[in-house]
């Protein structure tokens, strides 16, 4: 009969702890794995430095974090959604439609995109926006015509490249850092190359050439990452050919087993992102849900901490880590004092 | 057993002798020693898999049970203990004393390498937050020389582990060449040097650019609670549904029926049990994120399967005799399980219930999903319900966080984390071994 007794007390004791789980006391936050690093050192930074729980942050991808952070308003949805792009209009209509209204848009700083490729491999050194299209790009302009990408070998469209497989790793659609691939790489190498004029010449609108622009090609010479860079750099390491596409941070960390290649001239360093010469950033995000500010403790002060001089500035442990850090912070740090919505309506 | 030698009258011309084989004999024979070799083949495969693990774990994952650490004692003055506690960010002020204390006992020591603040900094790992919370909890220790050994920064921890060498290192801001020469020097005097990492045994996550800090302490406590609502839960649901379906229930095309559907549950891959977990428990139910409670229930439901079958086998197992004996003197049917048939097949039942267990400590898919993947062991659970409630990771969660990593640090301290995971696997199937070897009856 022991076990009767044991089932009973086991079910009477869940049914407790789920009873005075009701309050959560623990900032949640969730989102791209570009942000991720850096919200892990702030929550960190934020345990010891303050009286609240330190915040759990989760990884998962911009979307995803967005996708949960418009669940709906409760304690259990998430606060905080990372972000490594801005928000999207049809994500901001469903998050109004689960009752997701006002939302603070917070950011944090800048981050480089970098290709990289193996220290021993070809010397893929010097790429221009053109070349990573002519490389990736599901249709290309080839004496003229538009066709299916025929390039096997990056020498192939530019004798200054080496004869090496083209082999190329990239984030997958659920990563922000592919929006920001599609749109200063591919559309630009697209607008470069002239394919885009070519096409819309063809008859096609702006809007289906940029897409045409941006779609990658299938035939296995690129590769979806839908994990962290970690992925990526073991899929390098597996590849001399490789090139793989890394955030400056994870670059920066893992020198001695990558190089990295300049793009339009540029090599990527805090210093060329934060003068805006390397093309290839992109600002970093974080969304606070406002309706949780005043009920999740140390939320609003999480938020402010965050983008706090000494953690977001120029010197703080984020620039250190490889953040580049945002010149326009003191606009910031004022819109989460006043705790103004997007849009800049309250 | 030659058959040919049995019946010489049938064929007189062929001479068999036990001493000779025949060409069958010499084949089948053959046939069998081929078949031995490949056996042993296939262990030695196996056995030579099971060896290059293990060295590899071991040769990555030792490293993380040492630490290279600053050795140095230094006295924070109350007003430099009432400064920093007015400042935002209190632990970088800490950290900043402890860099000026340490370039000062260089400079009275007159080493033979130039340096400065920076270099100092990227040499000590982030010791503010340990220094903090010794004098907020010592503060009499105040205006007092005080020893701390404190991690080096992860570049130095590699340099000195032979993850990194002069060679392979690249400039970069977080180690310079140069400073492995102040390197060697502070070797030489004694202030820099390895120990023992307590802390990665004891101790909670950390931001990724603190691999020193890091420990799985706190993700093995959130692990405890996990395999604590695992055994409560599904032991005694487990148990009693073999039991009916075994002793009570009546065979017929339900019963049929739900003893596919528990073989069919065993082979469901686990992430779905995380996205039903995800669905039920969080979404529907509403119990809280990354909390130990729902992971031990999502896991309950994937360990049911596997303690039904084992128990039913146990069950089966005991003679039937055992039954009508107890039946034949009286007892009823209920006193006839519990009393006899019940504590004969409870060696097999703990046996499969440990090993179940065993498979749901080292599950990490179904965890993805309700949010015990990220930054999130940080704290130590302070009551014991909080240990159900509060987020909190489980160790395969925790190195797989950890893998994913930028810093190689981080790497080496999932290596270690296997290890010490492997350890408690090993130590489960060794005492389901042991109970298994010590209580079971054979008839």
């Amino acid at each position: 009969m022991s076990f009767v007794k044991l089932s009973t007390s086991a079910l009477a004791l869940t049914a407790m702890a789920a009873t005075t789980a009701v309050a959560r006391d623990q900032v949640q936050v969730a989102g791209s794995s570009t942000v991720l690093p850096y919200a892990s050192i702030v929550a960190e930074a934020f345990g010891e430095n303050f009286d609240f729980p330190t915040p759990v942050v989760e990884s998962g991808g911009s979307s995803s974090g967005l996708k949960r952070f418009c669940e709906g308003v409760g304690e259990n949805t998430i606060d905080i959604a990372n972000a490594s792009r801005a928000i999207r209009e049809k994500e901001i209509k469903a998050c109004a439609e689960a009752g997701v209204t006002d939302i603070i848009e917070v950011r944090i700083g800048y981050d480089g995109i970098v290709f990289a490729s193996q220290t021993n491999g070809p010397a893929y050194t010097a790429f221009q926006p053109a070349d990573i299209f002519n490389a990736l790009g599901s249709k290309v302009l080839v004496d003229g015509a538009i066709v299916d990408n025929p390039h096997a070998q990056w020498a192939d469209f530019n004798a200054d490249l080496p004869a090496a497989d083209i082999m190329a790793f990239i984030p997958g659609t659920k990563h922000g850092t592919r929006e920001v691939f599609e749109d200063k790489v591919l559309l630009e190498g697209c607008e470069a190359t002239g394919a885009m004029a070519a096409m819309m010449e063809a008859g096609m609108s702006e809007d289906d050439a940029e897409d045409a622009c941006i779609d990658v090609r299938q035939d296995g010479a690129s590769v979806d990452i839908d994990g962290d860079y970690t992925e990526t750099l073991a899929r390098i390491d597996a590849n001399p050919n490789g090139i793989g596409i890394f955030g400056l941070a994870f670059f920066e960390n893992n020198q001695d087993k990558l190089k990295v290649a300049t793009m339009g001239g540029v090599a990527p360093s805090t210093e060329t992102i934060s003068t805006g010469e390397y093309p290839v950033s992109r600002p970093l995000f974080f969304y606070v849900k406002k309706a949780h500010i005043g009920v999740i403790p140390g939320l609003k002060e999480f938020a402010s901490f965050f983008v706090a001089d000494e953690i977001a500035g120029p010197d703080g442990p984020l620039s250190a880590y490889g953040l580049v850090a945002d010149p326009e912070l003191s606009e910031t740090q004022t819109a989460i004092e006043a705790e103004t919505p997007m849009g800049g309506g309250s | 057993m030659t058959d040919a030698s049995m019946t010489p009258t049938d064929a007189p011309k062929k001479k068999s002798s036990l001493m000779a084989q025949d060409a069958r004999t010499r084949k089948r024979n053959a046939a069998e020693t081929r078949f031995r070799m490949y056996g042993m083949a296939a262990i030695a495969v196996g056995l030579l898999f099971l060896v290059f693990l293990f060295t590899s774990i071991l040769r990555s994952g030792l490293p993380a049970f040492t630490q290279t650490v600053v050795d140095i004692e230094f006295t924070l003055t109350q007003e430099q203990f009432d400064t920093a506690e007015s400042k935002m960010l209190k632990t970088g002020e800490y950290q900043k004393i402890f860099v000026n204390a340490l370039s000062e006992q260089l400079d009275a020591r007159g080493l033979d390498v130039a340096f400065d603040a920076k270099a100092i900094q990227r040499i000590v790992g982030k010791p503010g937050g340990t220094i903090r919370s010794f004098f907020l909890e010592n503060p009499d220790r105040i205006g007092t020389p005080v020893s701390f050994e404190l991690a080096a920064s992860s570049r130095v921890d590699g340099y000195f582990n032979g993850r990194m060498t002069r060679d392979t290192l690249v400039d970069s801001r977080f180690l310079m060449a140069t400073d492995l020469d102040l390197v060697d020097a502070l070797e030489e005097a004694g202030i820099i040097g390895g120990a023992f990492n307590w802390n990665f045994i004891t101790g909670t996550d950390s931001g990724v650019d603190n691999p020193g800090g890091a420990g799985l302490g706190a993700s093995v406590i959130g692990s405890f609670f996990m395999m604590l609502v695992v055994l409560f839960l599904s032991l005694p649901i487990g148990v009693a549904a073999s039991i009916y379906l075994e002793e009570f229930a009546p065979k017929n095309r339900w019963t049929d029926l739900i003893e596919v559907n528990i073989s069919n549950l065993a082979a469901v891959p686990s992430i779905v049990f995380g996205i039903l977990g995800l669905a039920v428990f969080i979404q529907f139910a509403g119990f809280p994120q990354s909390a130990p409670l729902v992971g031990g229930l999502v896991l309950t439901l994937m360990t049911l399967p596997t303690i039904i079958i084992s128990t039913r086998a146990s069950l089966a197992a005991v003679p039937p005799s055992i039954r009508d004996a107890a039946l034949g003197v009286g007892a009823s049917k209920m006193q006839s399980v519990f009393h006899h048939v019940l504590p004969l097949a409870m060696p097999g039942i703990l046996t499969g219930t440990i090993i179940g267990l065993a498979q749901a400590l080292g599950e990490t898919a179904p965890l993805l999903l309700i949010g015990m993947v990220g930054f999130v062991a940080r704290e130590y659970p302070e009551t014991f319900v909080g240990g159900f409630t509060d987020a909190n990771s489980a160790m395969p969660a925790q190195i797989y966080t950890w893998a994913s990593r930028a810093d190689p640090g981080f790497y080496e301290k999932a290596w270690g984390g296997i290890i010490i995971l492997l350890l408690f696997l090993i130590t489960m199937n060794a005492i389901a071994v042991v109970l298994r070897r010590r209580f079971e009856r054979r008839w």
